[in-house]
């Protein structure tokens, strides 16, 4: 019906325009839009897990230092250059989708995959490495300190509350008597550090997905990809995962202290 | 394009039928389980969440049964638990915050700002779908023995030492809040780029402002609690130690991340029934909305200042007094929007043309519960008040009040005002007052003495009770029965009515609003052509004094007459004046 | 009814994506900003500027998100919507940190009677 009316005036609708908008700006932005409502969302999924590494760091500031030497900053300087490579390249798969060139949109969205799987498989070896060391976190983890790194001071537990009875004589109780010690809280980092990271890896596959989905379909001339618009949101997507890897690298790689 | 569920242009409708709608172009199950029409997926959730609301219902008896004697007659410590966990879970995550958005949302957000559909209409049904898996987890996790965590999960019960089905709970929760999300992306894309011509902010009903709050509220609270309860999934089965003390993780941090969402999604639960409210209290008082730029804007500052407060509900668990004092007055803002509404809705009725049909008594009950809800939500948003009051049945009693008194009360008055419009027959008027009246009785037999309960010192959650409590729960289970009485009622109606309802015209209700102005129930495609709005929203003040009178004094579906001849005369060739009332 | 709807799709005060393709050449430049910072980041954690460093490593790294979101992601070059709609999901964030409040708090002066 809808396309009866649209096409009574005259106009050619766009074969990539769905019943329900009423032109291609319209769909173009919503589409856009809606997108990014969508990112709006991934972003308060991994600040929540931001926020738990924020406060666990907080407390535990001398245990996060020690225990980060174990990652390979290295390795993550490397990934963090593919992925911002990678940023890169997908950008050019979109200016190409709007200029409508399928051959070069193919081979920049190729180059994108290979990137993303170069990531995935460095992060493979460190990984690895993590597994062998025997610091994934669960019953097999075992955090041993290396000689010569100094003892950390715990502070004594000190009261947490102080009450006036109605005798006017102060009763303090003392601090829970469970006290996690070195190796539970070097547990916690390695905790964060494989979901935080595994999190961001599994993003990384579904974008590999996706964009293997697009790249095919470029392949094959499928009609949806005649139009720009799903490339660009799968690029909205990309560089998205980008920007985590962005926060992620310094705060686990690069805790600043001798 | 690929249109899954799309009629071919030109169908006629099915035989013994004289036009066709969005029910009958097909019948097929296919057609109606790859749908991609806005109208059917509402109609979809609709079933799909009557029979969660049902099985929580259960769960409530259950509880209500159990709370009559003071020694646990029926069922042990560990079931009793499971029981109120299995209520709070269906009812909040599978009930009140899909119920409005999903239903009533679905269906009428289209209709209302003139637009063919949803602007994802494939992501809508994979809402649905969503939904579904998610709550068929949460049920098998039910059925293969509970959880009996409570409905807030907390750690490291939740994560370490809880023997029952967590986990597969926490992700059937997990994939309901993607349909969530889902819902709330497609309704924030739909009202910033889908409305008709003309249709400016500012024309837009006041159901619009209130559901685009609530998309807001969905799309920057959920993710949190989604990721949160994923770390417990993890924590419980990896060995993690997240959230566990032991361990070196802090359990008052997975409070923190859980209530960040789960206070702003009680908003959730209650800013779409709030903008029932306005719809329906402008309707059946014949008047324009009083204040609608306050109430467009309330409906903001909720959902805003909403995500302010989380931490009212950690006062006594070691949070420090300083965040407390802090939240402690953040709080007592919060209520300021919504204190706004009642007094512009009130200021609506003043000198209106009242009219007393259901969908005004469940407007009428929700003004009364909501505000008792909301006045007794602020002794607990006091701190010193709230050492003493939480955790006991005050704080159920409150929440129910808002919840049931006001997130309820508010869907089944719009169940009962877009009834005709969904299904396009009318439920009967005399039985719906009677349901109405019947609910709102046992309603506050029920909840009233858990106030006083609450107050003298019962706590949440326990069977076990000193015995001179015990009056107070009698009443309050005599209560539920009463108010399950006056919710069972309308289900036997409404059903009635899809096959013995009287067939309702376009506009039973003499109703301004777009959605009106389409037939009922709607054409597949919603419109035959778009309309071009030039009326502000509310524009009562134009009906003549004759057409007035007529909608009050006929039976509803009588005064249609009237109306459907203006809607027509708009549809058909006066853009300029476009005017419901045709002059 | 003779309005096409579409004519008057753009709402009042909303412009609409004048469709502009952004040039390789921003692409690039943006990049080699980006690995520059990265760089950069990597060499201040190796200097000891005490409590600075947080500061200095999270600022690099939101300048580098910023770039990204602006540039890449053509947020700069958009509709109003949709920049709103980036800036939205980082202030909410800024809520969501508001929990450190708590922490900050709890050693803070006891009070009796609490």
């Amino acid at each position: 019906m809808s396309v009866e009316v649209a096409e009574e005036h005259g106009h050619h609708h766009d074969p990539a325009l769905q019943h329900q908008f009423q032109d291609m700006d319209q769909q173009n932005e919503s589409y856009v839009v809606g997108m990014w409502t969508f990112l709006v969302t991934e972003i308060m999924f991994f600040g929540a897990l931001f926020l738990a590494y924020t406060v666990y760091r907080r407390e535990n500031p001398a245990v996060f230092l020690e225990v980060h030497h174990h990652l390979d900053v290295f390795k993550g300087a490397v990934n963090t250059m593919v992925l911002l490579t990678s940023s890169l390249t997908m950008a050019m798969a979109v200016y190409h989708a709007q200029m409508k060139n399928r051959q070069k949109q193919m081979i920049y969205i190729g180059i994108t995959i290979l990137f993303a799987f170069t990531f995935l498989i460095i992060k493979g070896f460190e990984w690895e490495k993590k597994f062998h060391d025997h610091h994934v976190p669960g019953p097999h983890f075992e955090y041993v300190r290396g000689e010569g790194e100094a003892p950390i001071v715990k502070a004594p537990p000190t009261p947490v509350v102080s009450m006036r009875m109605s005798n006017g004589q102060n009763v303090n109780f003392p601090k829970d008597t469970i006290e996690p010690d070195f190796s539970n809280k070097a547990q916690l980092f390695f905790s964060l550090y494989f979901c935080m990271t595994g999190l961001h890896a599994f993003h990384v596959i579904i974008g590999i997905g996706v964009m293997g989905t697009l790249f095919f379909m470029l392949m094959f001339k499928h009609p949806n990809v005649d139009y720009y618009m799903p490339v660009e949101l799968a690029g909205l997507y990309w560089h998205f995962v980008d920007i985590v890897w962005i926060f992620l690298f310094p705060l686990f790689y690069l805790i600043p202290g001798s | 394009m690929s249109a899954t569920a799309l009629p071919p242009a030109g169908l006629p409708a099915s035989a013994g039928e004289t036009k066709s709608t969005y029910l009958n172009w097909s019948y097929s199950v296919k057609d109606w389980l790859l749908t991609i029409d806005h109208k059917r997926i509402a109609v979809l959730y609709l079933i799909s969440i009557s029979i969660m609301f049902l099985l929580g219902g259960f769960a409530a008896m259950a509880i209500r049964v159990e709370l009559t004697s003071p020694h646990g007659q029926l069922m042990t410590s560990e079931v009793y638990n499971k029981m109120f966990t299995m209520h709070g879970v269906l009812m909040v995550f599978f009930f009140l915050v899909p119920s409005i958005p999903a239903t009533l949302g679905n269906f009428v957000i289209p209709l209302m700002i003139g637009a063919k559909d949803l602007a994802f209409p494939r992501l809508n049904l994979l809402s649905w779908y969503l939904y579904t898996i998610g709550g068929l987890m949460a049920l098998a996790a039910m059925i293969m023995g509970g959880v009996d965590t409570g409905w807030t999960f907390y750690t490291p019960y939740s994560s370490v030492y809880s023997n029952t089905n967590v986990s597969l709970t926490l992700v059937g929760i997990f994939i309901a809040g993607f349909s969530s999300i889902a819902t709330g992306i497609n309704f924030i894309v739909t009202v910033h780029k889908m409305r008709a011509p003309g249709m400016t902010w500012f024309r837009l009903p006041l159901f619009i402002w209130a559901m685009y709050s609530t998309s807001v509220v969905i799309i920057l609270g959920t993710p949190v609690v989604a990721i949160t309860l994923a770390l417990v999934v993890v924590e419980r089965l990896l060995h993690l130690g997240i959230f566990n003390p032991a361990l070196g993780g802090d359990p008052i941090l997975f409070q923190h991340m859980f209530w960040f969402y789960s206070h702003p999604a009680v908003y959730i639960m209650i800013l779409p029934s709030m903008g029932i409210i306005s719809e329906i209290i402008a309707c059946f008082s014949r008047k324009r909305v009083f204040g609608y730029s306050f109430i467009a804007f309330s409906s903001l500052a909720i959902g805003v200042f909403g995500f302010l407060v989380w931490g009212h509900h950690m006062f006594v668990t070691g949070q420090s007094m300083y965040t407390s004092m802090v939240f402690s007055a953040l709080s007592f803002i919060v209520a300021v929007p919504s204190a706004i509404k009642v007094f512009n809705w009130t200021a609506t009725m003043y000198k209106g043309q009242v009219w007393f049909t259901a969908p005004m008594i469940y407007a009428l009950g929700f003004i009364g519960l909501f505000t008792v809800g909301g006045l007794t939500g602020l002794y607990l948003a006091s701190l010193a008040m709230d050492v003493h009051l939480n955790m006991t049945y005050f704080v159920v009693a409150h929440f129910h009040f808002v919840m049931v008194g006001g997130a309820t009360l508010g869907y089944l008055g719009g169940l009962h005002f877009w009834w005709p419009k969904i299904t396009g027959r009318m439920y009967p008027e005399g039985w719906a007052k009677l349901a109405a009246a019947i609910s709102f009785v046992g309603f506050n037999l029920t909840f009233l003495p858990q106030f006083i309960v609450g107050y003298l010192g019962m706590p949440r959650r326990y069977h076990y009770y000193p015995a001179e409590y015990q009056i107070w729960h009698v009443l309050s289970s005599a209560g539920a029965s009463v108010l399950a009485i006056g919710y069972g009622i309308p289900v036997i109606y409404f059903l009635w009515s899809l096959k013995y309802g009287p067939k309702a015209g376009d506009n039973p209700w003499g109703a301004v609003g777009l959605e009106w102005m389409t037939s009922s129930p709607p054409p597949m495609e919603n419109f035959h052509e778009i309309p071009v709005v030039t009326w502000e929203a509310y524009d009562y003040d134009s009906m003549t004094e004759s057409e007035a009178q007529a909608d009050r004094e006929s039976m509803p579906g009588a005064g249609a007459a009237v109306r459907q001849e203006a809607a027509r005369d708009a549809e058909e060739g006066h853009p300029e004046t476009g005017h419901p009332a045709g002059d | 009814m003779d309005h096409n709807a579409s004519d008057l799709a753009h709402q009042p005060g909303e412009t609409h994506q004048t469709h502009h393709i952004t040039q390789p050449i921003v692409y690039y430049v943006v990049y080699a900003l980006l690995v520059i910072f990265m760089l950069l980041t990597v060499g201040a954690s190796y200097v000891n500027m005490g409590s600075l460093n947080n500061l200095v490593a999270m600022t690099i790294a939101t300048i580098k998100a910023v770039l990204v979101v602006l540039f890449f992601m053509q947020v700069k070059m958009g509709t109003r919507l949709t920049w709103v709609w980036a800036a939205i999901g980082f202030i909410w964030l800024i809520f969501l940190f508001g929990t450190l409040g708590d922490y900050v708090t709890r050693n803070w002066i006891s009070v009796t009677g609490w």
